[in-house]
């Protein structure tokens, strides 16, 4: 498929140009990212204290009859 | 070409009692029904369902099945006075659909609209939620914007698209069947287990997937197809066909929402307009949709009927090239704001999911699931098989904002988000106003005791001292828009002189 490839490859080279992502490059957007990095830990924290503290018998409690 | 056309979603929701797996669902999606409508002061008998236009066995490909011969799930055109059923002031239903509370968004125009009234929907089943769990000497409901049960169950998230009658259906199954084999990486809504049952141990991107088993069928809850030919337009028969999407997930991240509904908008509108040049038939369609859910690291090979091979981003990528060269060259230097939006997320991702599907953690759905699960995985050493994994599968999706972990991550500014929650909040009460649901919602909200029922395409009023019911067809689902009838509904204290006034503008 050498026109898939290639057009697929030039999309993506020239993406940055064409739809410049304000976040992505920017040192607060990378600040940002890493701080969500370190925050994964504060994440999971957080997830603990709300997921269902029985977890074998929350899974098997959700039965649903199939729909559309 | 634009994204905008006539569109709306219908998001069935998964139901459970806590510590109580027997609870009958049925019987639970009425209350949920019921906790909202009495909550409104409407009897769920008050504006029901005007079943006459509604037509489940009719088939695109141009042939009813008999009624004998269908599955009993098929015959959803039958009224069971034990299901609650109930068109609120949004122009939005909500119903049991089987067994699962549903409710199915008003009619809209754009991608972002269908985002919001969607939300809106959320909101509506999460006040039945806290209703249903204030009743005293009761363990409440919880509900779930999820797809299945990991157990073999899966009910539906539908996608429905207004299109043009006189596009062949074969041109849709043609080119949509190999973008819908390839969508799902977009938006997807993630999945713990492999398989209808979870047969096997895994992660996988979509939650519906394995649950397709054909390519084009008019079946929903059997034998599911990747295209659906039920032909039941809610609209002029000789100018419009619904096509009716069973094949999408529900999602949670704007971003992804608007991709699912704004892509599949776009390529649609480029087969109405025979604009696509190529030929991306996939080989083995249903085989292979399943190989790329299953694949996270998105290098799942698609082989097509000439022979070529690529990975689902790289198919996606034709399709954006298609719709991009087509913009340029159909409508140069007037692409309106929702199609430019869409286009340019569209490119985004499709970059982001080629170099490193991680970094759509705040755009996608399953990508986003699978970062917090592999985050457990990491910490605790829990493999694919853990209950806790299973849990925070089913957990992610529950519509309560302090206990779904979607809502959770949200809340912590990790996904982003397009919805505005005061837009949000809006669409719970008011109908679009751009499509024929203004009409119904505003009846409904305004007339609310002389409306003997309603549908997509009627309102039919009770009015005193008429002897028979008024049915005012509303078949064209871009009138009785704000700008057509909102100063006629404004002006008309009751829905007797509404009639007369729309008699006189007719005639």
């Amino acid at each position: 498929m050498p026109s898939q490839e290639h057009s697929r490859t030039q999309r993506r080279d020239e993406t940055p140009e064409e739809v410049p992502e304000p976040n992505a490059a920017s040192p607060e957007a990378s600040a940002r990212k890493d701080a969500l990095d370190d925050d994964i830990d504060s994440v999971l924290d957080e997830i603990d204290g709300v997921l269902e503290s029985n977890a074998e018998e929350f899974v098997r409690g959700f039965v649903q009859k199939g729909g559309q | 070409m634009t994204v905008l056309r006539v569109m709306g979603i219908e998001t069935e929701y998964g139901i459970s009692v806590p510590g109580d797996p027997t609870a009958n669902p049925m019987l639970l999606s009425g209350h949920v029904v019921n906790a909202y409508a009495s909550a409104r002061g409407s009897r769920t008998g008050q504006a029901s369902w005007d079943y006459e236009d509604e037509m489940p066995l009719r088939d695109a490909r141009g042939f009813e099945i008999p009624r004998q011969l269908a599955d009993v799930t098929q015959l959803t055109d039958e009224e069971d006075p034990t299901l609650a059923n109930v068109v609120l002031t949004n122009g939005a239903r909500l119903y049991v659909d089987h067994a699962h509370p549903e409710y199915s968004s008003p009619e809209v125009t754009s991608p972002r609209a269908a985002l919001c009234w969607d939300q809106a929907g959320e909101q509506i089943m999460l006040e039945s939620v806290r209703r249903l769990s204030a009743v005293p000497g009761t363990a409440g409901v919880n509900l779930y914007k999820n797809n299945t049960d990991g157990k073999g169950a899966s009910y539906g998230t539908h996608e429905n698209y207004l299109m043009r009658r006189e596009t062949p259906f074969s041109d849709i199954t043609h080119h949509l069947i190999p973008f819908f084999v390839a969508r799902q990486v977009m938006c997807g809504a993630g999945r713990v287990g492999i398989g209808q049952d979870s047969t096997s141990a895994g992660f996988q991107i979509a939650q519906r997937s394995d649950f397709f088993e054909v390519e084009v069928g008019l079946e929903t809850t059997l034998k599911r197809p990747i295209i659906n030919t039920r032909d039941e337009p809610h609209a002029v028969a000789s100018l419009y066909r619904r096509l009716h999407v069973i094949i999408g997930d529900a999602n949670q991240c704007d971003v992804a929402g608007l991709l699912k509904m704004g892509t599949t908008s776009l390529v649609l509108a480029m087969i109405e307009d025979q604009a696509l040049d190529v030929d991306l038939s996939v080989r083995k369609p249903v085989s292979t949709l399943h190989a790329v859910s299953h694949d996270p690291s998105l290098q799942a090979l698609i082989e097509l009927r000439d022979g070529r091979t690529m990975t689902a981003v790289q198919l996606l990528w034709v399709y954006y090239e298609q719709a991009e060269r087509y913009l340029q060259t159909r409508s140069p230097g007037a692409v309106d704001d929702d199609t430019a939006e869409v286009m340019s997320r569209w490119s985004r991702v499709l970059t982001k999911l080629e170099r490193d599907p991680m970094e759509c953690v705040r755009e996608i759905d399953w990508v986003a699931k699978l970062a917090l699960l592999q985050g457990y995985r990491d910490r605790d050493g829990l493999e694919w098989s853990d209950h806790r994994l299973k849990a925070i599968d089913i957990q992610w999706s529950d519509v309560r904002p302090e206990k779904g972990l979607f809502h959770r991550l949200a809340q912590r500014g990790r996904i982003e988000a397009l919805t505005e929650d005061a837009d949000v909040k809006a669409a719970i009460s008011n109908p679009p106003e751009d499509t024929r649901a203004y009409f119904r919602g505003r009846c409904l909200e305004k007339y609310p005791t002389e409306i003997a029922a309603a549908s997509w395409d009627s309102v039919i009023f009770d009015v005193p001292g008429q002897r028979s019911l008024q049915r005012v067809p509303m078949l064209e689902p871009l009138r009785g828009t704000r700008a057509g009838v909102g100063d006629l509904i404004d002006r008309s204290p009751d829905a007797s002189t509404l009639l007369l006034e729309l008699a006189a503008a007719r005639s």
